[in-house]
């Protein structure tokens, strides 16, 4: 079972694709349950710390937006873990401040230069074009399969 | 919270033929420990992770292109997302569901279909329908409403 990054993060169609082709998706959600979870003097209602924003500076600058440095705070254990990626492109929802769209970038950037096996594509917007995702999906999981069982 | 519980939501197509009151009734039909909420999509599970994954490989059965799961960070009735708590209005994350869920019913079809040729060439060819027929139809169908 291959670790999986979906983008956009939080994705019902990726995650449950991924999923049903016997991989492990990493989305967003895990890191959040992660962080309610916690116990300790940083216990909820309280899950930002000033930990957070100094994890962020991994990736981004001081000057850079916080926003940027918060949401890639939380997207770097996933970026991590990660041993392959599926990024759907200009997903409608994914609009937002500076801050979600310089996120957005960069993380898609960081996913890039990591030298995993990457694929990419964008949401059908009729019958056909969902049958070819879906396809698409399926054969990136089943080579990713095959590949975790040459290697074992 | 317990340690190692998970809440996860299933997520109906709107093509689908079961409804989320069916999902609800089939998932107390099966007696886990996992605390269902029915919503007007689904539903939401929480319980361990064993009695969750149990649950939803259950549910599947009922229409297995149909039925979409993903993980959820918050439990259900969570004071920072409980809608009651923050005085209305949609929950983070709405609008993402609201525009997947419109996308659901063709990716249920790409599931169903996913092994049939993509190419035109492999497709069976529909006949055109003939303007004559067509004109025929709406006579037959003018016809009916003039007769009640």
């Amino acid at each position: 079972m291959v670790k999986i990054l979906v983008y956009p993060s939080n994705s019902l169609i990726l995650s449950d694709l991924v999923a049903r082709f016997g991989h492990e998706p990493l989305t967003l959600m895990r890191v959040i349950r992660q962080k309610i979870k916690e116990v300790g003097i940083d216990s909820p209602p309280i899950n930002v710390t000033p930990e957070d924003p100094k994890k962020g500076l991994k990736y981004a600058a001081v000057d850079v937006p916080s926003g940027v440095r918060g949401r890639m705070a939380l997207l770097d254990p996933l970026i991590e873990e990660s041993e392959a990626a599926i990024i759907v492109h200009e997903a409608d929802y994914s609009f937002g401040c500076m801050g979600c769209a310089r996120t957005n970038e960069l993380a898609k950037y960081i996913i890039r230069n990591k030298d995993i096996p990457r694929l990419e594509l964008a949401y059908p917007t009729c019958d056909d074009e969902a049958r070819d995702f879906v396809r698409k999906i399926r054969d990136f999981c089943e080579s990713l399969t095959r590949k975790a069982e040459a290697l074992t | 919270m317990v340690s190692d519980e998970i809440t996860k939501m299933v997520v109906l197509a709107d093509s689908s033929p079961i409804l989320p009151s069916e999902l609800a009734l089939r998932a107390y039909e099966l007696s886990t420990d996992a605390i269902v909420k029915e919503t007007c999509f689904g539903l939401i599970v929480t319980g361990s992770e064993k009695e969750v994954n149990e649950t939803i490989k259950e549910l599947r059965r009922l229409d297995p292109s149909g039925i979409f799961v993903k993980d959820r960070g918050f439990p259900p009735g969570d004071s920072r997302r409980c809608r009651a708590v923050r005085g209305g209005g949609p929950r983070p994350g709405f609008h993402q569901l609201e525009r997947e869920s419109c996308i659901l019913p063709s990716i249920s079809y790409g599931l169903e279909t996913i092994d049939e040729p993509l190419d035109a060439k492999g497709r069976e060819k529909r006949e055109k329908l003939k303007i004559g027929r067509f004109i025929e139809i709406i006579d037959e169908q003018s016809k009916e409403d003039v007769n009640g």
